[in-house]
């Protein structure tokens, strides 16, 4: 039996746990890994701890997991990059098992120590490692393979090279679809390793293959890569080769293909350059928002914006605008919600004549539109069409919106609409705001829910940061100062937080002044929670106000609470009277 | 009923019929026993190879078999996908494992009980030699994974507890917090492995890795995931995509979508519920994917009617591709007409060509690319209709047949009451309608005799007869009884072999 030295105790415990039944203890081990190799030493580390592990790949997948994260960074325990090779058999075990998430961070790790090993390397340990895994009897090895062609072929020399491509081609036709899927997902990044010539040939006949695949799974992924692939060909070679097929695509029976494009096209744009866009994809775009499926619409209509950036206003008017026109009437309140989203961002693209003789109708139709999400999504992107055009166009459509919207009976809307209200406030003015919102801010001070309340505080907050104390002074602190004596203690509570909230707003003064009778004062209600909200305010306002009105108003007050009935009071009180003593102290 | 006379000729052209043999059984009751309700076989499923086999149990248990007639071992797994058996000898196979997939739960915010029972079971694609299965009850489906693993038996540790007592304060009970280091208190343990800590260049040559070794393995049934709260109704299919990675399950109401890897959101692609629960007046009662066909999924109705809804055209599936159904034959309308319509199961043929449908009536054999009516009918229990109100009161009319396609498609089989299940020839010109019981005789029905009224008592007789003392019988003598109603079956995807069940009795029969 070996003596195991007292500082030792920990690691050989850490140890042994590699194997315990407790999978809690396993993972915690394999989380220490690093330690147990320093610990062993990088000799022993490579000859003993690494095939140890190699042998531990029928363990639960969350130790799978941890492992195949572990060994990513393990290359300065095993004895540096010259070493990095013995890595690898334990991450080519991990990356054919059976769940996914423990094949993927296998995947990852491999490209981590890949992409640090020499070169000789990875030919002879690494590039023979993706083969095998590319030949694997199980799908699962196959998979994996997929994502390490991208760091095995640069360095692999020529006849390698052709032979990697034709495996890859070989994969992108494999039996299982969840090979090609994995072959369409890392199509890019192994294209992005490829010389020029092979591009247009091999890739391109990969590219071609996955698209015409009959699994709408793998077509998908492969529109997901046309934006990458595109901007790694000459833009001509793009227009030849990925128009037509964006084009096709754009036209898939498959809606979820046309909801990729949809989603895609603003970056092939980009690809293919300004004038085939305008020939070609314009006309798919505008198809794409013609949709007949509600999801494709929605995706199409989030792009709007993105997608008139990258044309002149002239185009954008004649040819999206019309279809923006009817989306705004959309039967799909998720469509006229996704356009309300971005819409706004159209009026700097279009300019000052174009937003008011076109935009503004389609603003005004939205803001009135029966579906809250579809109003909240205009409001809350009021600043980007102010700069454009003014907010007084607006403001006549916009208040009833506002109004409405307040007093909506989800809580959630009134939420959302309470959130936007300092963005109103700077965007509308102090005169617009003192006329038609200042009573809604009030109101929903007195709200029944508790959310909707706190909001409020935190919005007479904001708003007091946004127009100044004196304003505040004026509009806000007397009408909330009066609501500390509605009967139901909630609300007092309310008006509670919301003085904490104001006090380091209005400054030292103007709390000591007005805010802090009034919490003194509630220190004599009747209910504790008031009271220990009392004290928890007062312990707030310590820092904000002198030190002389601390001895003279706040402590009296708090050893009058701290003398309570009420065990929470005195708690909270003794809190507060605790900060007091510290302020003396500093 | 005409299985009888039937079955001695038939024409050269058709393939010829079969002879069913009884193969094996599991689960057998000896005279006398009382089956428990737990133990009744709910589902049966064999995977894509045929080489497993699993059947649920209203107890919520799973059971799998596995084929012991073929030795694959070795052979490369790409190599088997493709590899046709030898026929010659037929399949065996032996009790691999079980395991609990369900518990009875109680939903307590609707007040309901939640049965345990196994409602279906769907093969998903092997991987690495493990096996992979989803279970579903009334609410919940289950992903689950039945692994070999090996039996570890670990020595040569750094600490030996026996040992290590005697070292006074490392592993002793009386000081726990040393063996619990790592989990219990790792603050206190770690502080001397911080960086700061230095081990030697050479490492330290005393700790050494546990040496593990193991001899035996042992199956180990994991749950992956659990695809719960999706269904407002109860469960009666699932179905996995060509594509791998995707599922759908289906309530009476809806059709929900999901992704294997993704248990906490599922996309509805079929809601049938109308706006006001008054006007319903139809329900899913099955739901199948296309075997090849990603896009393509078909569901049946309780009025009989196959829709197959086509899932590129919208995401919303709320308007059929197509529709199957057979027109009313004027004047014959009666009061069950629509009970009888209800379609219990349907099933694809493997091609994908074909579907086909169970009502309580009838099998019907659908061509996809005809909805005109179906290519062929096969009366089941056209005996049964002057018995209707019977069945209608003792709620038998609502028995939910399933219904299987042989791998090559040229047969079909259902299941009946008595234990009796029936096969038919549906390659044109075939006239094959065997029918069999689930006994180790299965033929036994048919050289039955008028003149012999009714069954001997004897040890392969093992009909449990409850309620209705006496079974009816019907014109050609033979006995039906209510009470054992054969309901789950399945045929084997690349031979003919037939698994049904039997109350809890796993009846398996070759040709």
């Amino acid at each position: 039996m070996s003596m195991i030295e007292e500082p030792l105790y920990p690691i050989a415990v850490l140890i042994d746990e590699l194997k315990n039944e407790d999978i809690q203890l396993r993972l915690n081990s394999i989380r220490r890994l690093s330690t147990i190799a320093r610990a062993l030493g990088e000799e022993r580390t490579r000859k003993e701890l690494i095939p140890f592990l190699s042998e531990n790949n029928d363990d639960d997948d969350e130790v799978l997991l941890a492992m195949a994260e572990e060994l990513g960074v393990f290359i300065p325990y095993v004895g540096g990059v010259e070493y990095a090779n013995v890595l690898l058999p334990p991450l080519e075990t991990l990356c054919t098992v059976e769940e996914t998430c423990v094949r993927d961070k296998a995947v990852e790790s491999l490209c981590r120590i890949g992409a640090q090993m020499r070169e000789q390397d990875l030919v002879e340990y690494f590039i023979p490692l993706v083969k095998r895994l590319a030949a694997g009897e199980w799908f699962t090895a196959r998979v994996s393979s997929c994502g390490l062609f991208h760091i095995a072929y640069p360095s692999a020399p020529e006849a390698l090279k052709t032979e990697l491509r034709a495996i890859y081609s070989q994969l992108c036709q494999d039996d299982m679809p969840m090979v090609r899927r994995s072959a369409a997902t890392n199509l890019g990044k192994f294209a992005a390793t490829v010389e020029a010539p092979h591009l247009k040939v091999d890739i391109m006949s990969m590219f071609d293959d996955l698209t015409h695949d009959d699994q709408d799974s793998v077509r998908l992924l492969a529109v997901e890569g046309c934006a990458a692939l595109g901007k790694l060909l000459e833009p001509q070679d793009c227009v030849a080769h990925f128009l037509p097929v964006i084009v096709n695509f754009s036209q898939d029976k498959s809606w979820r293909v046309r909801y990729m494009v949809a989603n895609q096209l603003y970056e092939l744009c980009e690809a293919v350059g300004p004038e085939p866009t305008r020939s070609e994809l314009v006309p798919a775009y505008v198809r794409l928002l013609r949709d007949n499926e509600a999801e494709v619409r929605i995706a199409a209509a989030g792009k709007v914006t993105k997608f008139c950036r990258i044309l002149n206003p002239e185009l954008a008017i004649q040819h999206i605008l019309p279809c923006v026109k009817e989306l705004s009437t959309d039967s799909s309140q998720h469509v006229r919600s996704a356009l309300a989203s971005v819409i706004m961002g159209m009026a700097p693209v279009l300019g000052k004549d174009a937003t008011i003789e076109q935009l503004l109708p389609i603003f005004l139709s939205l803001l009135k539109d029966e579906f809250p999400d579809v109003r909240l999504n205009i409001i809350s992107k009021l600043d980007q069409v102010n700069q454009v055009i003014g907010i007084d166009l607006l403001s006549q459509s916009l208040l009833p919106a506002i109004v409405e919207l307040a007093e909506d009976r989800h809580w959630r809307v009134r939420l959302a609409i309470i959130e936007y209200i300092p963005l109103l406030a700077s965007q509308l003015g102090v005169g617009f705001f003192d006329d038609k919102l200042g009573a809604l801010c009030m109101q929903w001070l007195k709200d029944k829910v508790y959310s909707i309340r706190d909001a409020a505080a935190n919005n007479v907050k904001r708003l007091a940061e946004e127009f100044g104390p004196d304003w505040a002074m004026q509009h806000i602190v007397p009408q909330v100062l009066d609501m500390i004596n509605n009967p139901h203690y909630l609300y007092r509570m309310t008006i509670l937080h919301a003085i904490s909230l104001l006090a380091p707003v209005m400054g030292s003064d103007i709390t000591c002044s007005k805010l802090l009778p009034v919490v003194i004062n509630a220190s004599k209600d009747r209910v504790p929670n008031i009271k220990f909200n009392v004290a928890k305010v007062l312990q707030s306002l310590i820092p904000i106000v002198d030190q002389s009105v601390v001895e003279k108003t706040i402590r009296p007050c708090l050893v009058e609470l701290s003398e309570d009935p009420d065990v929470d009071v005195r708690f909270f009180a003794t809190q507060a009277l605790e900060s007091c003593n510290q302020v003396m102290m500093s | 009923m005409n299985g009888g006379d039937e079955v001695a000729a038939a024409p050269a052209g058709p393939p010829q019929s079969l002879d069913w043999k009884f193969s094996q059984v599991f689960g057998e009751r000896t005279a006398g026993e009382e089956v428990q309700e737990v133990d009744i076989i709910s589902a049966i499923e064999f995977d894509k190879t045929g080489d497993h086999l699993a059947t649920g149990d209203r107890g919520g248990r799973v059971v799998l078999f596995e084929r012991t007639d073929t030795k694959d071992h070795g052979v490369p797994r790409r190599d088997l996908e493709r590899m046709e058996y030898p026929i010659g000898r037929h399949p065996e196979f032996r009790y691999k494992t079980e395991f609990q997939s369900h518990e009875p739960e109680f939903d307590y915010l609707k007040s309901l009980e939640i049965e345990e029972k196994i409602n279906k079971i769907r093969w998903c694609q092997t991987a690495n030699g493990a096996l992979f299965l989803l279970s579903t009850n009334d609410k919940t489906i289950k992903f689950w994974k039945v692994q070999e693993k090996k039996v570890k038996k670990i020595s040569d540790m750094n600490l030996d507890p026996s040992k290590a007592v005697g070292n006074g304060s490392i592993a002793s009970s009386s000081t726990p917090k040393h063996c619990l280091a790592n989990g219990g208190s790792p603050d206190r343990s770690y502080n001397y492995l911080g960086n700061d800590f230095s081990f030697p260049p050479g490492g330290l040559p005393s700790l050494r890795l546990p040496v593990v070794t193991s001899q035996e393995t042992n199956l180990v049934a994991r749950c992956r995931r659990v695809y719960a709260h999706a269904h407002d109704y109860h469960i009666n299919s699932v179905s996995n995509n060509s594509d791998g990675e995707t599922f759908i399950s289906a309530d009476d109401l809806r059709i929900n979508l999901w992704n294997l890897e993704i248990s906490n959101q599922s996309f509805n692609i079929v809601d049938v519920k109308p706006a006001n629960m008054e006007d319903l007046t139809e329900v899913i009662t099955s739901a199948e994917f296309h075997p090849t066909h990603c896009n393509t999924l078909a569901y049946s109705s309780s009025k009989g009617s196959i829709r197959v809804i086509d899932l590129r055209q919208s995401a919303l599936c709320d308007s059929h591709a197509k529709l199957f159904e057979e027109p009313e034959a004027p004047g014959s309308r009666s009061f069950f007409t629509e009970i009888i319509a209800s379609i219990s199961d349907i099933k694809f043929a493997r091609d994908g060509r074909y579907i086909l449908s169970r009502d309580y009536m009838t099998l019907k054999l659908w061509d996809i690319n005809m909805d005109s009516g179906p290519v062929a009918t096969f009366q089941v229990h056209e005996y049964l209709r002057p018995k209707l109100c019977d069945l209608y009161e003792n709620d038998s009319i609502f028995d939910k047949f399933e219904c299987c396609l042989s791998g090559d498609g040229l047969r079909v089989a259902t299941g009946s009451y008595s234990n009796l299940f029936r096969v038919f020839g549906c390659a044109p010109g075939s006239t094959e309608a065997t029918t069999l019981e689930a006994s180790k005789n299965p033929m036994r029905r048919q050289v039955q005799t008028p003149s012999r009224p009714s069954r001997s008592l004897s040890s392969i007789t093992r009909v449990v007869r409850r309620g209705a003392e006496n079974p009816g019988v019907d014109a050609n003598g033979n006995a039906f009884d209510f009470t054992t109603k054969l309901l789950h079956l399945a045929w084997h995807p690349t031979e003919n072999s037939i698994a049904c069940a039997a109350a809890n009795s796993l009846y398996m029969y070759y040709a």
